[in-house]
């Protein structure tokens, strides 16, 4: 389990000095080594999950910049420490081209230069922003408004006979977030995809800097919505990680308990959704008829229809007493997904449209990095709760289903699996739920120290990293939704597919813009 | 395809038929709301749903004013892709920054009278979210708004009687 850091000092030598005392392992590297350390593990088969950076202006330092590496069960961060005046570094974007979207959203949100990077143009930060407006360095003010100034988007250009652009959004058709994206076609065929988000930034991670540690937590449901479950538990463990505090047993079964109830919620919406973009409302309206069951007895059971605020660090405000009722309805809804599932596979004009539509390759897929169902659509065998398992996961079996195709058939059949996976584990869960209290105490972390957490939400794997500053404070919470990587991987999965298909694509990703623009 | 006919009888009516509405008024007059959707807007109130910077758990919940247990259509409230066509903007989230000229340009575009719902406890003040470099609060601060509809995110139950209010 420590082939990443082997590697790493076997190249690095005295320049790699780890700190063995974090989770996970932190190795600092010079800066102008940085880009070669992401060539090493690049080599050892690592996938980079996160790059961010922080102002170290609270313990008297520069800046830093981080980059957090996953292979298996190893996660692996490596830190850089880089000067207050002119801080540059070694872009990764040679070796990661998911590095490309995270350095233009530090360069754009902190005022680090990534060199050698290939894109300079902000990102979420738009034109008409000031040039100097850096919100998460320490000097910035959050509470004062920003002056808007004159600006221009450099749009990316193709030219030639035929090519035309269409515009789409930020408000788009449906009832959905927004983002704008900007398509060349040739006839029915596009040629490119433009994405560009950032319309919903709302300031989350420099919010969470003024923030209470235990008060946070609701800041962290907040960052996507449809993922609260997964977002509170990720930011949970990285804090109880910095203060040692044990979590109930109980909790972390109750935990698992939402965390699949938020999965088989959320993915029966997608299924049902996927199908109504290919014209087949009848599985929309059967799939929602059923994720509205789950709803209400969410609401029923633990107060709350999308079990908002109920994971708090040191374990969960709800208890479950009914057990029956879950079991009763997980009979209902199994039973009936069995039979919606056979009518989705024998519905042949819907496959003609979902089979061979959007294939997103297993060279690509695994050259961005991507995580979740798009991944284990696109043969990569990625989930936190097989290859890290935290508990209850440890003890219970979670089989994952890891499909090679990568088109739009293949990312909702994933989700059909794991539904019924989701539904055993439930099962297990309510069967083999120890009895124990449902909350500890969770103080407050010590001066300079880091937390981490890698959890399987239903899109995917949600980082959050933490550290303390001088006082005791948030000095800095990284989010990383499964969106900050996969909608890069859409603009590769959509190339060559027709304009009408676009919305088929995009829904069987379903990316947050929420939790990528933050 | 006479396995979705199976299942659809199999199914039956699943529609709430009876939502329950807190607004006081609503009893005493002894109305539906879709009396009132008839009477007031000729039976079609159509709504564009525009998210100005939420999480996207209000937009799950408006989402599901079209499932089968709410089925708003029966009741008249239909969901519109343009805002031209529009005599609702049903608007979601605190204002981001990067969202403030859209919503007005989507406001501008929605024929008079245009009536405004602040959807979701961040719409109504900022929520969470507050006011801040990126976040303007809410969206009173940039269009003017008819009706709030506090919760975080309000059921779809909320919402109804949101819309109730303006057929009063």
């Amino acid at each position: 389990m420590k082939k990443l850091e082997d590697a790493l000092r076997a190249a690095f030598g005295e320049d790699a000095i780890a700190d063995e005392n974090r989770t996970p392992v932190t190795v600092t590297v010079p800066a102008e080594r940085f880009a070669e350390a992401a060539k090493i593990l690049k080599d050892s088969s690592a996938a980079l999950c996160a790059e961010w950076s922080v102002d170290d202006t609270d313990s008297g330092r520069g800046f830093s910049i981080y980059a957090c590496y996953r292979d298996g069960g190893e996660y692996l961060i490596v830190r850089a420490a880089l000067p207050q005046e002119n801080p540059q570094f070694p872009s990764l974007v040679k070796h990661y081209v998911p590095a490309y979207r995270f350095e233009r959203r530090l360069r754009s949100l902190m005022g680090v230069i990534p060199l050698g990077s290939p894109d300079g143009r902000p990102w979420i930060k738009f034109e008409d922003w000031p040039e100097d407006a850096w919100p998460l360095r320490k000097s910035f003010d959050a509470a004062k408004a920003m002056p808007r100034v004159e600006g221009q988007y450099a749009w990316l250009k193709a030219e030639g006979e035929g090519v035309y652009e269409i515009p789409v959004g930020p408000v788009h058709a449906g009832i959905i977030e927004p983002g704008h994206f900007r398509f060349q076609a040739v006839g029915e065929t596009i040629i490119n995809l433009e994405e560009r988000l950032g319309y919903v930034h709302k300031g989350i991670e420099k919010r969470f800097e003024s923030m209470a540690w235990e008060s946070a937590v609701k800041l962290a449901g907040r960052v996507s919505g449809d993922s609260t479950v997964a977002h509170s538990i990720a930011y949970s463990m990285a804090l109880e990680s910095m203060v040692q505090c044990c979590v109930p047993v109980r909790a972390q079964w109750l935990r698992a308990l939402f965390l699949e109830r938020e999965r088989i919620a959320n993915h029966l919406g997608d299924i049902g959704a996927i199908c109504n973009d290919a014209a087949f409302a009848f599985m929309l309206y059967q799939c929602t008829r059923l994720k509205e069951t789950m709803l209400g007895t969410n609401h029923k059971l633990f107060g709350h229809r999308f079990m908002m605020d109920r994971v708090i660090p040191g374990g969960v405000a709800a208890d479950i007493n009914a057990k029956n009722e879950i079991l009763t309805e997980l009979d209902f809804i199994g039973e009936d997904f069995d039979r919606l599932v056979r009518i989705y596979e024998e519905s042949s004009s819907l496959e003609d449209r979902v089979r061979n539509t959007g294939i997103l390759t297993p060279e690509l897929a695994a050259e961005f990095c991507t995580v979740g169902v798009v991944a284990r659509g696109s043969g990569l065998n990625v989930d936190c709760r097989v290859h890290s398992p935290y508990p209850p996961y440890d003890s219970i079996m979670v089989k994952t289903p890891v499909l090679t195709a990568g088109d739009v058939h293949t990312r909702l059949w994933v989700r059909v699996e794991e539904i019924r996976e989701s539904i055993r584990i439930i099962r297990r869960i309510l069967k083999n739920i120890p009895d124990s209290g449902i909350v500890a105490n969770c103080g407050a972390p010590a001066a300079g120290a880091t937390g981490f957490a890698a959890v399987e939400g239903w899109r995917g794997e949600i980082i959050y990293w933490l550290q303390s500053g001088q006082s005791g404070q948030i000095n800095r919470c990284m989010v990383r939704d499964p969106s900050s990587v996969n909608w890069l991987a859409l603009e590769q999965a959509i190339m060559g597919n027709i304009v009408p298909d676009f919305p088929l694509c995009n829904k069987s990703f379903n990316q947050s813009y929420s939790g990528h623009d933050l | 395809m006479i396995r979705i006919l199976r299942q659809i009888f199999r199914t039956g009516i699943v529609t709430d038929l009876s939502p329950q509405f807190d607004d006081p008024r609503i009893t005493v007059a002894n109305l539906t709301l879709e009396a009132s959707v008839k009477r007031r807007f000729r039976r079609s109130l159509t709504v564009r749903e525009v998210d100005a910077g939420s999480c996207n758990g209000c937009e799950l919940e408006i989402h599901a004013l079209n499932n089968p247990v709410y089925d708003c259509e029966r009741l008249g409230i239909h969901f519109t892709a343009s805002p031209r066509f529009a005599d609702v903007l049903l608007v979601t989230g605190p204002v981001s920054v990067n969202m403030e000229i859209a919503l007005k340009r989507t406001y501008d575009a929605v024929p008079s009278p245009k009536i405004v719902i602040a959807v979701g406890d961040c719409a109504c003040n900022g929520g969470i979210f507050g006011e801040t470099y990126a976040s303007l609060g809410g969206v009173d601060k940039v269009i003017p708004v008819n009706i709030r509809i506090p919760g975080c995110p309000p059921t779809p139950t909320d919402i109804l009687n949101g819309f109730y209010k303006i057929c009063l």
